[in-house]
């Protein structure tokens, strides 16, 4: 679904923060990546819709090369979700009207499907009684939810989660990461960086670990934690385990 | 002491007289209503077109800041902007007044007042631009991210989610920008418009008596700035609304 070929990024002050990276993500799998910060995971994640330009490399989704000029990113974006790591709800807005918001304006739903869709996406993760409420009037973790479903609402082929659980308070990380189990066993395609080992030992497909702009190794869960290879990933493991 | 209670009891005495001189007779109060009808007309619409540039020139001005390879129009837009906001705010509104009327419309048979709108309004898109543009700045750069990934284009992102919540972060000052302009129409007597200030001016000049027209004027523009400044409150107050916790 999203073949990423030799993919670099330097930012303007030099900083290369992908140094080559290939992947392959297939429609349902359950990508984690790990790493220490600055290793450029998020980096990689903001590239695969083009949030972050690529400086050299290919990007292919959905079997079309999407970092070429002509291409109409918007378009591609929109069957991609992207979860933050500070949420961005749009603070002017309600909760119903952030989930409604794209959808009408992109005419993909009239205003009343769009509606009905948000609503039933809020009882899906237990609050649709916040629809009328502010981004202000509720909690971190009922504000990623939010953001999850505000994504979910454009009927995306893959969801992209940006280190999701890490602003939130200890006691809210569990009500998202739940929310994306959930998502994760109604068979979406996922890609997540994160540093909770637990979520990628129960969810992932594959883990990846990156550091210094690159993939230095990536297997399944199980061989990832428990036979770990590369020297790099076995003393990240033994810091944070 | 004896100055001050002569002063108080002349003052007392012609002050039935000096008003029905200075307001009444010859219907004098007609002026000071069709000068402050030019001034809110001269005023009203120089805010519209100054915010109209302000906010293109923002908005210009913002989009090329984030833009890491700006393209060739871009770039020719920004540097017009920057050539304007150099010129308008180096020199003195009068100055930019005079040019409109005598030297631009010099040889086309203009309305005053368009003069003084166009003047005005130019003058002002100047000052919103900046303080349109410390707005967009305000706003967190996440929030354009989260409108560009639900696959929002960038004029749509700007239009419904970043302008928005700029506004509310602005409106104070915006609303003190307008409370300026309101007042700097005054020097629109310069072009022999006949404002508020122009008609008090002439009252004086007919009547000999300063203290009248000058207290009245001033008075009017009191007035007129108190309700203006309620207004922008209120307006504030009903943006806030999605901040209540």
């Amino acid at each position: 679904m999203i073949v990423v070929k030799n993919l670099h990024k330097t930012f303007d002050n030099e900083i290369e923060v992908l140094k080559g990276v290939d992947q392959h993500i297939k429609p349902g799998e359950k990508v984690v990546i790990v790493g220490p910060s600055g290793s450029g995971k998020s980096t990689f994640l903001r590239c695969l819709n083009l949030l972050e330009q690529p400086t050299q490399g290919e990007i292919w989704f959905d079997g079309q090369l999407i970092n070429a000029k002509n291409v109409d990113i918007d378009k591609i974006r929109a069957r991609m979700g992207m979860v933050f790591q500070h949420f961005n709800l749009f603070s002017h807005k309600t909760v119903l009207q952030n989930i409604t918001l794209a959808p009408i304006k992109l005419k993909l739903l009239s205003p009343e499907e769009a509606n009905n869709n948000a609503l039933q996406l809020l009882r899906r993760v237990g609050l649709e009684d916040k629809a009328d409420a502010y981004p202000s009037q509720i909690s971190g973790g009922q504000k990623q939810r939010i953001a999850i479903v505000r994504s979910l609402a454009m009927n995306p082929k893959v969801m992209l989660f940006d280190e999701p659980t890490s602003a939130l308070d200890p006691e809210m990380v569990g009500e998202v990461l739940d929310v994306m189990k959930e998502l994760a066993d109604s068979g979406m395609t996922m890609a997540v960086v994160t540093h909770e080992m637990g979520f990628a030992r129960e969810i992932a497909t594959r883990v990846l670990f990156m550091d210094d702009g690159k993939i230095l190794e990536e297997a399944p869960p199980k061989e990832f934690f428990s036979n770990p290879k590369n020297p790099r990933l076995k003393e990240f493991l033994s810091k944070i385990i | 002491m004896s100055f001050i209670v002569k002063f108080i009891n002349n003052f007392a005495d012609s002050f039935s007289e000096k008003f029905y001189q200075n307001l009444i007779s010859e219907n004098r109060w007609q002026l000071v209503i069709k000068g402050l009808l030019i001034t809110l007309e001269v005023t009203f619409f120089a805010v519209l077109l100054g915010i109209a540039i302000g906010f293109v020139i923002a908005i210009i001005r913002s989009t090329y800041d984030t833009t890491l390879k700006p393209g060739i129009l871009l770039r020719i837009l920004n540097g017009i902007s920057k050539v304007y906001l150099t010129v308008v705010r180096g020199t003195p509104v009068i100055i930019q007044l005079l040019i409109v009327y005598f030297v631009i419309f010099a040889s086309v048979d203009v309305n005053k007042v368009v003069a003084a709108v166009i003047a005005f309004g130019i003058n002002s898109g100047a000052y919103v631009a900046e303080i349109v543009r410390s707005g967009i700045m305000s706003v967190d750069k996440g929030q354009l991210e989260a409108g560009r990934s639900l696959g929002l284009n960038y004029f749509q992102t700007m239009t419904t989610i970043i302008l928005p919540q700029a506004l509310k972060n602005i409106l104070p000052a915006l609303g003190n920008e307008f409370i300026v302009l309101l007042k700097e129409t005054s020097v629109s007597g310069y072009i022999a418009l006949m404002d508020l200030t122009k008609a008090a001016d002439t009252i004086r000049s007919r009547t000999y008596e300063a203290f009248f027209p000058l207290l009245t004027a001033a008075f009017v523009y009191l007035i007129l700035v108190m309700i203006l400044s309620a207004g922008v409150t209120r307006l504030e107050r009903w943006l806030r609304k999605s901040d209540r916790r």
